[in-house]
């Protein structure tokens, strides 16, 4: 099946389908993954290790209807993780928001990464240095 | 009275493994070698009461005893013998109880092996597993009793919470914990190392089969929790980065690196007071893994019933056996220098980077685990970390350690050098690319960079790792169990890689509302949901779906996935209608009653899911391998304590 | 200092963190509400008891107000309800309630059985105005001050011993402030 017609197809059942959830489904494919990713993360806060988008509680059919409602009309990710978050806190949210104060949870794999890269090539020099001292007879390959 | 007997069993072993302790630490210390053997009665003595203990608990599940609290809470009239047994563990007292006896086996088998050691060594080796096992039984004994007794007795119980009640989950506990638990041994080797001094690198040749077989029953047991909740869990995940499931994954991560550190000391004598640092740390994130799961100081699906007080306690252990082995090791550590050299592209270069990476991922997966803690802590106010986060900073280390990966295993050791190998590896790195947007485009029709990034990643591992075994068979050279081992190992990482590859990229799922007779399109699939019917287990009721499967005008599968409600808890229980294949899985999961016959279901395509779980099985079959290398064999003779082992030398091909 | 000495003193570190989460521990899943110190969110909601009538927060602005959130189906609101109804009767803040995704007609009954605590309820059919305060269980009280302002927020089941600690300081400051 080709792209195209495989997109309409899912288009269709898109149109008729009902979510789990039983939130109608939304006006494009667009706005359906877009709801998608959203509710995937954004935190159930009644169970709260799940998102809302596995959560089986009344509590977040409403919070589902609600994403669905504020992308409809017209909102931004952006936005509709901002209104989550204004009502209950930043524990609704999956994924740290990017700001001054999560700068040092985003930006800590990088900076562990070249730290441990420099670690790793000042060993190497001084190591390398050595091995021109050394003459001990050569080992053979093994694990 | 079985129970009572149980309990005072406890009581016993606890003084066993006290006894084993002070004379197995004591004895060397003071120059006594028949306490040493006092040692190792001592071990057979915890055998027999840990043993009574757990007979006894075992016994009362099976038997149904409801005024013992722990089976009351656990266990219940209906449920499956083989459950009643797996209740053992099912909660906090009995895992703890399940820990002891893990334990005491690997005890056990150390004991048995010790022979192999100087029977000074040996002996403070038993010692610090002495005063670990010690420890854990002083918690059990005094926190978390097992054996206490519900006055007057419950007339039946609560039931084993309905998750628990499945095969995978109920095997998962022990296997988990034999590779957690079995951290243990690295540690007292790195301890009765620091404690003795030693300057060699003897203890790295010990050391290494124990860590290599603990971290294979870590791979399983992780392995078989990731499949358990991609079938039991009703949406499908194999992997939710959740606080517990992280707290078992940095132990693994760490102990990866330990077992290619410890290569490197085994070999050339290099890092040795790093690799004994790996040891204590892996040990530590056991402990650790084990605070977290039980006090209540992250949230998580997966906890035990969150409880401060017990928080404190194992809180405390940590401080005394974790600080106690960091100071033992800022005293010795610096004393261990080496003055071995090495070039750029040496194996013991590769390595350090291996190790520097999944040190790196080590500290990732803490950090956004713990990161809530922390932030509350440094008054940053509530931070939520979840998938999301770690996900793409996982791949940070990740990505350029698969890469090196693949150049790793051939570098040779010392003065290094690719170049003998440059040929073949250039051929697999480009069969590797061509492949896997093959594969992409041609059989999953995904132009996802993504996609083709991590295929080629696993394709590189898979085919790299088959250039050394390959060359020596064509050459008709002999191929050792070490290298044999090591390349499945590396193979099985390289398959676990092309599987999450795919799942992540090319899944296709779909939410519908159903009624009999209709159907749903999923990636060239037709799901047709036929109706349905109530169905009644041993504890349970519930509902049972048919949905029927076809591509074109071929049935592929007949699926059944089941709603179920437990009697004794009423939890509502989810088990999805899974067609399995080696190539993808067709999931089926029921969501809600929608009225009019009808049913909401959520369908997914799983490509190469299968991979996942198969990968990890072959890297613990690869570890497993590796045991079995000449090397490790009691003919060999113990190294001196300064020389390498002259008797492993091969020969350059 | 000796490098070596690193790990312990990053251990120690690690310890002092999870012994502070250690403190916090049986709060972990309460969660703090960002609404606290913020203008209360608005709402407009038909009366249960009498449809013609609306409750509004525009309404309640220049006077104390406890907003309390319940339902029949709640099991810690049949607890609560006594010390709801003691509160009612100290007189010193009237009770809003806030219905939530209930039965009115059951709702209605209840409070004939019980008593009603409440100056007003609103009744939140579909849960909108629940999201709006950050509501993710039952039952759950907000105290609002005369300028509109979010003062204390309890999640789970009032007691009297709650309200003496962390509600009535609200008002006993107020009251000092401005005699």
């Amino acid at each position: 099946m080709n792209c195209s017609r495989g997109l309409l197809l899912m288009l269709l059942v898109a149109s008729c389908a009902w979510a789990v959830d039983n939130t109608p489904a939304l006006p494009t494919e667009i706005l359906q993954q877009r709801y998608r990713a959203l509710t995937h993360e954004l935190r159930c806060m009644q169970c709260q290790n799940e998102s809302l988008a596995d959560s089986n509680v009344p509590l977040a059919a409403d919070l589902r209807l609600q994403v669905r409602e504020l992308l409809v009309a017209g909102k931004t990710d952006a936005e509709v993780r901002d209104y989550m978050a204004a009502r209950y806190g930043e524990f609704i949210l999956f994924r740290p928001r990017m700001n001054w104060r999560n700068a040092w949870l985003w930006l800590a794999p990088a900076v562990l990464l070249i730290a441990g890269v420099a670690v790793a090539v000042r060993i190497i020099r001084r190591r390398s240095r050595m091995l021109a001292g050394d003459d001990s007879p050569e080992d053979g390959l093994e694990s | 009275m079985l129970v009572e007997l149980g309990h005072f069993a406890l009581v016993l072993a606890m003084m066993m493994c006290a006894a084993q302790a002070c004379f197995g630490l004591a004895g060397p210390a003071l120059g006594k070698p028949h306490w040493q053997s006092v040692t190792f009665s001592a071990v057979a003595g915890q055998l027999l009461f840990v043993g009574l203990a757990a007979t006894a608990l075992i016994h009362a599940f099976i038997s149904n005893d409801f005024s013992v609290l722990y089976v009351a809470s656990n266990s219940n009239s209906a449920l499956p013998t083989f459950y009643r047994v797996a209740a053992f563990w099912g909660a906090h007292e009995g895992s703890l109880l399940l820990w002891i006896c893990v334990l005491c086996l690997w005890t056990v088998a150390v004991a048995l092996r010790a022979h192999r050691l100087p029977p000074a060594f040996a002996s403070r080796v038993l010692g610090v597993m002495g005063l670990v096992s010690f420890g854990f039984m002083l918690f059990t004994l005094a926190t978390s009793n097992p054996f206490q007794r519900l006055v007057p007795g419950a007339l039946d119980g609560r039931d084993l919470n309905p998750l628990l009640q499945d095969f995978a989950l109920a095997v998962h506990p022990p296997i988990l914990y034999a590779g957690y638990v079995g951290f243990t041994v690295g540690f007292a080797f790195a301890c009765a190392t620091l404690i003795e001094g030693r300057r060699g690198q003897e203890w790295a040749r010990w050391m290494r089969p124990w860590t290599i077989l603990s971290w294979a029953f870590l791979s399983c047991g992780i392995a078989l929790g990731s499949w358990w909740a991609y079938y039991e869990l009703g949406w499908g995940g194999y992997w939710f980065w959740d606080a517990v499931e992280n707290a078992s994954f940095m132990p693994w991560l760490l102990a990866t690196a330990l077992i290619h550190s410890l290569a490197v000391t085994d070999k050339r004598g290099l890092f040795k007071s790093w690799t004994l640092l790996l040891a204590i740390g892996t040990f530590s994130l056991s402990l650790l893994g084990t605070f977290l799961v039980r006090s209540g100081v992250l949230v998580s699906v997966h906890s035990f019933a969150a409880d401060p007080a017990r928080g404190v306690f194992i809180l405390a252990f940590l401080v005394i056996v974790i600080g106690g082995a960091l100071t033992l090791f800022a005293w010795r550590a610096p004393k261990l220098v080496s003055n071995a050299g090495f070039a750029l592209l040496s194996r013991e270069s590769m390595l350090l980077f291996n190790n520097i990476l999944l040190v790196v991922a080590t500290a990732v997966v803490f950090g956004g685990t713990l990161a809530p803690l922390i932030a509350e802590t440094l008054g940053l106010g509530t931070l939520s970390v979840g998938p999301p986060y770690f996900a793409p900073s996982f791949m940070i280390p990740v990505l350029p350690l698969l890469t090196l990966l693949g150049l790793g295993i051939h570098a040779r050791w010392r003065r290094g050098g690719l170049l003998h190998a440059r040929q073949s590896l250039l051929i697999a790195a480009g069969a590797a690319l061509l492949l896997a947007a093959a594969i992409g485009m041609g059989a999953y029709s995904s132009r996802s960079v993504l996609a083709w990034v991590g295929a080629s990643l696993g394709l590189w591992l898979i085919l790299s790792s088959l250039i050394d075994p390959i060359d020596r068979l064509r050459r008709k050279l002999s191929l050792p169990a070490a290298i044999m081992g090591m390349s499945i190992a590396h193979i099985g990482l390289g398959v676990f890689v092309l599987g999450v590859t795919l799942v992540e990229t090319t899944t296709v799922e779909r939410d519908v509302a159903l009624r009999a007779g209709q159907g749903a399109q999923l990636a060239g699939y037709t799901f047709t949901y036929q109706g349905g019917e109530s169905i009644a287990g041993p504890n349970y009721t519930g509902f049972r779906g048919h949905v029927l499967v076809t591509r074109g005008s071929k049935t592929v599968a007949r699926l059944t996935p089941e709603k179920r409600s437990y009697w004794a808890t009423g939890s509502v229980m989810t088990e999805a209608g899974i067609s399995a294949g080696w190539n993808r899985d067709l999931f089926a999961a029921l969501g809600e009653d929608v009225g009019a016959g009808a049913w909401s279901l959520r369908l997914q395509y799983r490509p190469l899911i299968r991979f996942i779980w198969f990968g990890a099985l072959i890297m613990a079959i690869g570890g497993i391998t590796t045991l079995f290398d000449r090397r490790y064999a009691p003919a060999v003779a113990p190294t001196t304590d300064t020389g390498t082992d002259v008797a492993a030398q091969r020969a350059t091909p | 200092m000796n490098r070596f000495l690193w790990p312990l003193v990053g251990f120690a570190l690690l310890v002092i963190v999870l012994t502070v989460g250690l403190r916090r521990a049986p709060d972990k899943s309460i969660i703090a509400s960002p609404l606290i110190g913020k203008v209360a969110p608005t709402f407009d909601a038909p009366d249960l008891i009498d449809g013609t009538r609306r409750v509004s927060g525009v309404a309640l602005k220049g006077q104390w107000y406890l907003l309390n959130v319940w339902g029949t189906w709640c099991v810690g609101c049949r607890a609560e309800h006594a010390a709801l109804l003691a509160i009612h009767d100290e007189g010193r803040v009237s009770i809003i309630g806030l219905n939530w995704k209930d039965d009115d007609l059951a709702a209605i009954a209840w409070l004939a059985q019980l008593g009603n605590p409440y100056a007003a309820i609103g009744a939140d059919r579909d849960g909108r105005i629940a999201i709006d305060w950050g509501v993710y269980g039952a039952p759950e009280s907000f105290l609002v001050n005369p300028e509109g302002v979010v003062v204390e927020k309890q999640t789970g089941v009032m007691t009297p011993e709650i309200w003496r600690a962390r509600f009535l300081t609200h008002l006993d400051s107020a009251a000092k402030a401005a005699p």
